[in-house]
């Protein structure tokens, strides 16, 4: 009938099995997902992120450089992180303190330089003389925005 | 005193989902029980018109939290059929490991729950306190303590070295030793016995024609698992589904205290036979056709019909969940018992009424 008790004089006698948790934390564990960031110099704005978050709380906008992200609405799986093709993007292993207010993570970097008009003219100028040329360059500074705008 | 319909629930003081029961009682005895769901529904089946296949992994885990892990596994699967992906047999290896963790941790905190019905406080800490453990080695490996998110299309996200294997199974060395210490409390002590034996009967042709899955099924005594399918690397594992003949409230406890102790020696297992090797394959096909896929989850089979038209959403995701076949067992549990034993005997089919209602 009393086969509770060893376990309960036992609990009594040895050291607290919880933590003083503000004051007492635990070193986290080093593949935790704790908290999503962004190393906003290196990121290229290609979108891969925003198009692959299951949440969907990720926004990126090309043009003006921004990478916006909602992190009452992350769910915290890393599937960015995964897919991220320059790895700018990882998972701090601390997480977010509580908040008592909405916050959205902003971020803003050098928006991807497209080439200039003069710099697309002097290598046609070049290769004026031979005839097709030309246009193959013209279509050239067009191509990278084409992946993006397909992962749309 | 003459017949009364008496609410029970939703929200009830030891019941941790919203389940609502009309009971039926007269003179504290129960005649009649009618259930009615619908107070946490959420749409998840319909979101699969506007997430794409890869992001449904990650609704589909949040079904349920208790056993997220199963449900990435059992819709992972259906969607390698239907695209006809050789898993990594590494893979299918870690998916028995982090599966039967679930598994583990489930049971715990049931048995704890159910500690916490009849009100043994302690015994509910105890309980909680194992689980922990088994919650450590689930961040450790997976980066996450409860929705673990390791399963992707053709394979897991998270490889485990050889110090996290050796650090999991002296982890798992403590576990099952504290869960032994548990044994003679849940099994014999005799406020368990007199709160849950003969509580709730629920013979095995009842359960077998009612219905049943899960440890609600095998505590009647029908040896039925669908880890017997083989599915994942079950087939390359030693193990027998656990049985208790009696049918009661305790039988369905006793079940799931030994299937705990089963799923530290199939995680031993599995380590031991884990082969090396890739842990995923990568396709860009966009899957066709219609597939059903069941795996077994903590409180018994889950089950999966997948139709896709080759677009990168889905048709139609249909998910069957276990307690969702365990509610007309419980109802024929019900008449004939105690107002005072009605949350003991919900209580032990482990209802999750998310789950049932998505």
């Amino acid at each position: 009938m009393f086969t509770m008790t060893k376990n309960v004089v036992r609990n009594l006698l040895t050291k607290s099995a919880t933590r003083l948790y503000p004051f007492d934390v635990r070193e986290p564990f080093e593949g935790y997902r704790g908290r999503l960031d962004n190393r906003i110099e290196d990121c290229i704005f290609c979108k891969t992120c925003q198009v692959k978050c299951p949440s969907q709380c990720i926004t990126v906008d090309a043009k003006a450089g921004t990478w916006d992200c909602d992190p009452f609405a992350c769910v915290y799986c890393a599937i960015c992180v995964d897919h991220c093709p320059v790895k700018c993007l990882f998972m701090d292993n601390t997480h977010r303190k509580p908040s008592a207010e909405r916050e959205m993570i902003h971020l803003q970097g050098t928006p991807k330089k497209k080439k200039t008009p003069a710099a697309k003219a002097a290598p046609a100028q070049d290769a004026a003389p031979a005839s097709p040329a030309p246009e193959g360059e013209a279509a050239a500074p067009q191509a990278p925005e084409t992946p993006s705008g397909d992962t749309k | 005193m003459a017949r009364t319909i008496l609410p029970f629930g939703p929200q009830h003081p030891v019941l941790p989902e919203p389940l609502h029961l009309k009971l039926v009682v007269e003179d504290e005895i129960v005649l009649e029980a009618v259930p009615a769901l619908g107070y946490v529904h959420r749409g998840l089946e319909k979101l699969c018109e506007v997430r794409d296949v890869n992001q449904m992994i990650q609704v589909v885990e949040r079904v349920c939290g208790i056993c997220s892990c199963l449900h990435a596994v059992c819709y992972c699967q259906g969607i390698e059929a239907l695209l006809s992906l050789d898993v990594p047999p590494r893979a299918k290896y870690l998916r028995v490991i982090w599966g039967e963790l679930h598994r583990m941790h489930s049971h715990l905190l049931w048995l704890g729950l159910f500690a916490d019905a009849f009100g043994f406080e302690s015994l509910f800490m105890q309980c909680w306190k194992v689980r922990e453990r088994i919650m450590d080695i689930m961040e450790a490996t997976c980066g996450n303590r409860v929705v673990v998110s390791v399963n992707v299309i053709g394979g897991v996200r998270r490889d485990l070295s050889p110090e996290q294997c050796s650090w999991i199974l002296e982890q798992l060395a403590i576990a099952e030793k504290d869960v032994k210490r548990l044994q003679s409390t849940l099994l014999t002590d005799y406020t368990v016995c007199k709160r849950t034996k003969g509580k709730g009967v629920l013979t095995g042709e009842q359960a077998y024609q009612l219905g049943a899955a899960g440890p609600t099924l095998r505590g009647s005594g029908v040896a039925q698992d669908a880890r017997q399918e083989n599915y994942a690397a079950y087939g390359g594992l030693e193990f027998a589904p656990v049985t208790e003949p009696d049918g009661d409230s305790y039988a369905r406890s006793a079940v799931r205290f030994r299937e705990t102790l089963q799923s530290i020696d199939l995680v031993r297992q599995a380590i031991a036979r884990m082969p090396g090797g890739e842990i995923a394959v990568t396709t860009k096909a966009r899957p066709q056709g219609e597939v059903t896929m069941r795996v077994e989850q903590p409180r018994g089979e889950l089950f999966y019909y997948i139709k896709a038209d080759g677009t990168k959403n889905l048709d139609r995701v249909r998910i069957r969940t276990p307690t969702f076949a365990n509610i007309p067992p419980l109802l024929a549990m019900l008449p004939g018992i105690e107002l005072a034993d009605v949350p003991v005997v919900v209580l032990s089919i482990d209802p999750c009424i998310s789950c049932t209602e998505r």
